[in-house]
């Protein structure tokens, strides 16, 4: 038994703990953490995130995704194939070397020679076909063919410094003459973390932790916080009790039906804001008969526009952002958020109307409607099984009968790579931040020499869209380009080749006393936390 | 003796293999990791080149033998997704997971055995009632709701203990430990509670069983009559007679914490070889699921086999068992 006495002492350990947290430490509880520190290792959101505290790019992006100066101060198109970068001069690496050109060229390089990586950085690099230091503050790359996204796509990389032998190495698409190439192992171990980011990294314990400290020689504005704790705590549960006990300061993705509870909570503040992601609805546009379908003879009835639209017509998205997203989402339009390069200000949220959508049945030649099964992931998005649950109650009502498979993602996406479901949800972030890459991705017909539809599991092919995304993807002109994206966003939606439902919103929770600015592409940076003023 | 042992070994070995099999056929039946691990804005052309980067665009069977070749060789797999030697990540977590283990079976048994001798000794009080009772709750509660009621109240309410995490460690014999700290082993204490409950009522309800069989027995009754105190008579004649299959079970136990400390280690955050199974399944990152679960197998096969070895020892019939068949 403890004593009164016992219980007195334990509180009071407790409260001199509580009370020994570092006014300059900043520590996170992150929901999922990086595979590595080698910023040109894995290409995914939670490396990306981690990459930019510690290795900068030649261009960074801001809160909303678009480019800004970073390590190169300006940028601009020599003619269409050939782009000039002046680079900031005066920066230096972590280890104190200068940084130049030539690490520029050493990054490009090394990208496509990173051993076993599991999603390579070389679809940033492959259409760069020459790199040359006019002097150690310019750089040219050239492209084969015009390539508008040069910019937006230096913007992913980070840039790590070039070894002392590899001062002079020359770029080569085919493969740069060097053969100790750096192991992912040495980053993650500290060894070659070397960058010339706002931040170092001081430790990197797999699973328990990941401390930055601040670099004081920073060129830009100094972080504000000395030292930087991020803690994966992976189930979301722990992570808000994390937050509430006082062990964190800040969470990324509090689950959607705490934020009640942690908005009502007097120390706790909560931020959301509007992110890249999309998540629609996508239609077996290919196969005949299609395997999820039952009860129409054999034919695939989504080959038919006006099923499509019915399909639309009958879901009701703001009652899904409402009622299931809790409000922390915004009825889409199309694939890409407002605000965003190439979103089309004339497309409207497709209206509820189930009447219309019932007639458009009929008039195909279902008035009976048939039977469907709606394939969706039940662990990837917020609320994801929720939703598609009620979108097959909205279809169920206009006698399209729905029943949801939900699986967990790894099961999920292998079965819609292997075009199992005739109708399903998913979701899309724009990493590049421009309305060409879900067009590129989910509508465009699917051609491997072109890099065009990576994730059309749908197989959707529209020869006029295609057309205008290719001319869109060689026009440098940035406001010419942007007209050709909207178009071609405007003919994917006007032939419900996609449903878009809604843009999910992101939200971060943290103790008052500090400030986050919401971002765009998800991510939870140190640098966007503040003290508040 | 030898024939024996190589018997044994020769059955560990098949067991090994066939769970490797299993395993390896069960990841792959789930899924691609290439689908889930790579960029949504990859192509086709470099979903196709990942594949045959991680060794996936290879018939099955060929995997599958490479992986057996290399693993004769003592090289489990690198992970698809920390690109690091599977065996290195899983051993970087043990101790953390043998930590856990040990702090939980210690209160096991420094709770476990003199509540239950209390409880036997006085069956029929409210205080023998209200310790099994307590049992059952340790019992029947599922372990991820009693972490959060912990986390609830001893961090978020009370604020006294941190909601999870490690802590600060501190190198001991080259091995991170964090018991030797002030704010480790308060970030010890709720994850090995926890992870104790369960293993305590077990412990009660066996020492008690014992305590009451063994009451009733001539040679206590004995000492009794020979005037020996009650405190000798507890702790000397009865206890040591109660611990031996006491003890038999916690071995067994100590297995399954190490192997299986899952739920405790994700509610708490904690950096365990648990938790790594777990992200690991979650990302289909083979090499370590196989790795993983090979070394369970054998750390089990192990243990079975050292308590065969123990019981020819101890009892003599197996052995003679041994010399005739």
């Amino acid at each position: 038994m403890v004593t009164r006495n016992g219980w007195l002492a334990l509180a009071a350990v407790g409260a001199m703990m509580a009370g020994a947290a570092d006014a300059q430490t900043l520590r996170i509880g992150l929901s999922s953490e990086p595979s590595a520190i080698d910023p040109h290792y894995h290409n995914l959101g939670p490396n990306n995130a981690m990459r930019k505290h510690i290795f900068e790019g030649l261009i960074g992006q801001d809160e909303n995704q678009r480019l800004k100066p970073e390590l190169a101060v300006s940028w601009q198109a020599l003619d269409d194939t050939t782009w000039e970068f002046r680079l900031r001069e005066g920066v230096v690496f972590h280890d104190g070397s200068a940084f130049t050109a030539a690490d520029v060229i050493w990054t490009l390089c090394r990208i496509p020679n990173v051993q076993d990586s599991p999603s390579s950085f070389t679809i940033y690099t492959r259409s760069i076909v020459a790199a040359e230091a006019k002097d150690p503050y310019t750089l040219i790359l050239r492209t084969a063919k015009p390539h508008p996204l040069l910019p937006v796509e230096m913007s992913l990389i980070g840039i790590i410094p070039a070894p002392a032998d590899a001062e002079d190495l020359a770029y080569d698409p085919e493969g740069c003459d060097y053969a100790d190439w750096p192991s992912t192992e040495d980053f993650n171990s500290g060894k070659l973390a070397i960058g010339t980011g706002p931040y170092k990294l001081e430790e990197f314990v797999k699973g328990d932790r990941l401390v930055l400290v601040r670099n004081e020689d920073y060129w830009g504005e100094k972080a504000a916080w000395e030292r930087v704790i991020f803690r994966p705590i992976t189930s979301a549960a722990p992570r808000v009790a994390a937050l509430l006990a006082g062990d964190v300061d800040l969470i990324d993705n509090p689950p959607v039906q705490d934020l009640p509870r942690l908005k009502a909570d007097p120390d706790i503040e909560v931020v959301s804001g509007l992110s890249n992601r999309v998540i629609y609805l996508h239609f077996d546009h290919f196969q005949e008969p299609t395997p999820g379908v039952q009860g129409t003879g054999g034919k695939n009835p989504f080959k038919d526009r006006r099923v499509r639209e019915a399909v639309s017509k009958a879901i009701n998205r703001a009652a899904i952002v409402e009622r299931i997203m809790g409000g922390l989402a915004v009825p889409a339009s199309q694939l890409v958020p407002p605000g965003m390069f190439g979103y089309n200000p004339e497309l409207q949220v497709e209206p509820y109307d189930p009447e219309r959508a019932k007639e458009l049945l009929a008039e195909a030649g279902y008035p009976e409607g048939f039977e469907l099964v709606l394939g969706t992931p039940n662990d990837r998005y917020i609320n994801d099984e929720k939703i598609a649950q009620a979108v097959a109650q909205m279809l169920t009502r206009i006698g399209i009968r729905t029943t949801v498979d939900a699986s967990t993602k790894s099961v999920f996406f292998r079965r819609r790579n292997n075009y199992e479901f005739s109708f399903y949800m998913a979701g899309w972030g724009s990493g590049t931040g421009e309305a060409s890459s879900p067009l590129r991705a989910l509508v465009a017909t699917q051609d491997k020499a072109k890099g065009f539809g990576g994730t059309n599991r749908g197989r959707y092919s529209n020869p006029e869209l295609d057309r205008l995304l290719e001319q869109a993807l060689s026009t440098v002109d940035d406001a010419k380009r942007e007209a050709l994206l909207q178009e071609a966003m405007a003919i994917a939606m006007r032939d419900y080749a996609i449903l878009p439902l809604h843009y999910e919103m992101t939200s971060w929770a943290f103790r008052k006393g500090i400030s986050y600015t919401p971002r765009m592409d998800q991510y939870t940076l140190a640098t966007g936390v503040r003290p508040a003023p | 003796m030898l024939a024996y042992l190589i018997r044994r070994a020769m059955q560990a070995a098949v067991a090994v293999l066939v769970m490797a099999v299993l395993v390896f056929l069960g990841v792959y039946a789930v899924g691609d990791p290439v689908d889930i691990l790579i960029s949504p804005e990859a192509d086709l052309a470099e979903i196709e080149e990942a594949r045959r980067r991680l060794g996936l665009d290879r018939p099955l069977i060929e995997q599958f033998g490479i992986f057996l070749a290399n693993a004769l060789r003592g090289d489990l797999g690198r992970s698809f997704v920390h690109n690091e030697p599977a065996l290195r990540l899983i051993l970087e977590r043990l101790p953390a997971t043998l930590e856990l283990a040990v702090a939980a079976m210690a209160i096991a048994i420094l709770l476990g055995i003199p509540l239950g001798m209390l409880a036997g000794l006085r069956h029929d009080r409210p205080s023998g009632k209200a310790i099994m009772a307590g049992s059952i709750l340790g019992f029947s509660l599922p372990n991820f709701w009693q972490g959060l009621m912990l986390i609830m109240l001893f961090a978020v309410i009370l604020g006294w203990l941190p909601a999870g995490g490690r802590g600060e460690t501190v190198p001991l014999f080259g091995v991170e430990v964090s018991f030797l700290t002030l704010n480790g082993l308060q970030h010890l204490l709720l994850p090995a509670v926890n992870l104790a409950i369960f293993k305590t009522a077990l412990v009660i309800r066996l020492t008690r069983a014992g305590t009451r069989e063994v009451m009733l027995q001539d040679y206590v009754k004995f000492a009794r009559a020979k005037g020996l105190s009650e405190r000798r008579v507890v702790l000397v004649h009865m206890l040591k007679n109660i611990l031996i299959p006491v003890v038999t079970v916690l071995g067994l136990e100590f297995g399954s914490v190490v192997a299986f400390a899952v739920v405790t280690e994700t509610v708490f955050a904690w950096p365990g070889m648990g938790k790594l199974l777990i992200d690991s399944i979650l990302n289909l990152d083979r090499p370590v699921v196989v790795a993983y679960l090979m070394l369970i197998v054998l750390v089990f096969i192990l243990v079975n086999f050292l308590v065969d070895v123990l019981y020819t020892l101890l009892d003599p019939r197996v052995r003679l068992a041994e010399r005739h068949g």
